[in-house]
């Protein structure tokens, strides 16, 4: 079972390593014209985003499951003090949705502010 | 990146460019001093109407403050509610078609982020005096050196996590509801914005929780 895991993500990660460089052969034919082309940059950069916003949402669904978890069996334990166990989940919440939102403004700024353009191939 | 559909651009008030989301914190300003003035003109013992539906919001969040930090807390009120209604209002003014949210831009939510964190500490020199440094020290004295370190970095993250998690959240909603919106026009955006408002609540309560238990953990003893 470890075995297929680990075959698996070795196979995803040299795909998306050679990705860039495999669309980088455009760029360099068009580089040779006389013509910079800085695209291949951003083959990185959707790479990284849709990477980045995937794991963040995975690890926060795992997060935010275990809080309703505890939060749904106090309440069926002690249906009376179900306002204070929902305001706390709902605080815990977002703590931890805070964290899938740190990861969200890097993608942000990855997408639009665009610092890499000046490293471009 | 295209235009955002607002209805205010921004304004040039001569050499000086204003941009859209400072206009829009005037807006948010001018709408809060006028209920304020509107309710303060007629308060009366059994309250009517408008002075009704303020006084919910004002006992909700003394009852809530007094629950987080204890009766002495009631000093740090009016901070706490200015910057509730502040961020409340804020938040909602950019589901209106045409507004942009003040707070989904990082330079409204850093300034309430820097003000809450120069309060917190200004609160712990007030209380303990030149003492206020045995809070970076931890338990033992021999482990300060150390302690002082991270104790530094934790206090930094806190403006900056706050900044950013009122900034990413509410910049967040903006975008998927423009985004969905160029998607499936009309339908799908509806409901993201019903999110859009319950998002903006949330996070409010908890700008303002997290605002009560620092200045609360300032005013206490250190470990």
């Amino acid at each position: 079972m470890k075995k297929y895991i680990v075959f698996t993500l070795m196979s995803l990660v040299t795909m998306a390593l050679a990705a860039p460089v495999a669309l980088a052969e455009e760029a360099a034919a068009a580089a040779t014209t006389g013509v910079v082309d800085h695209s291949s940059i951003y083959s990185y950069v959707a790479l990284g985003s849709g990477l980045g916003i995937g794991l963040a949402a995975l690890g926060t669904g795992i997060g935010q499951g275990i809080a309703a978890n505890g939060a749904v069996e106090g309440i069926s334990r002690n249906p009376g003090a179900s306002g204070k166990i929902m305001t706390t989940m709902i605080i815990g919440l977002a703590m931890i949705e805070s964290l899938a939102i740190y990861a969200l403004v890097v993608v942000l700024i990855m997408l639009f502010v665009n610092p890499y353009k000046i490293f471009a191939v | 990146m295209k235009e955002a559909p607002l209805l205010i651009h921004g304004l040039t008030l001569g050499s000086w460019h204003v941009p859209a989301f400072v206009v829009y914190t005037w807006l948010v300003m001018g709408l809060l001093i006028a209920l304020s003035l509107a309710v303060r003109g007629s308060l009366k013992p059994i309250p009517g109407g408008l002075q009704n539906f303020v006084e919910l919001f004002i006992g909700g969040l003394r009852d809530f403050t007094v629950n987080t930090m204890g009766p002495h807390g009631l000093d740090y009120f009016p901070l706490i509610g200015t910057a509730a209604f502040f961020i409340l209002l804020s938040n909602l003014i950019g589901v209106i078609p045409g507004f942009e949210s003040p707070t989904a831009n990082l330079n409204t939510t850093a300034a309430c982020a820097l003000v809450v964190f120069t309060s917190t500490h200004i609160v712990g020199l007030k209380h303990h005096g030149f003492k206020y440094i045995k809070h970076f020290m931890g338990p033992v004295l021999w482990l300060a050196p150390m302690m002082f370190f991270i104790e530094i970095i934790g206090h930094i993250a806190r403006p900056v996590s706050l900044s950013l998690r009122l900034f990413g959240n509410i910049k967040g909603e903006d975008l998927v509801v423009l985004i969905l919106f160029l998607l499936v026009p009309w339908l799908i955006p509806s409901v993201m914005l019903g999110l859009a408002v319950f998002t903006s609540v949330v996070q409010t309560f908890v700008f303002c929780l997290l605002t009560m238990l620092y200045i609360s953990g300032a005013m206490e003893h250190a470990h």
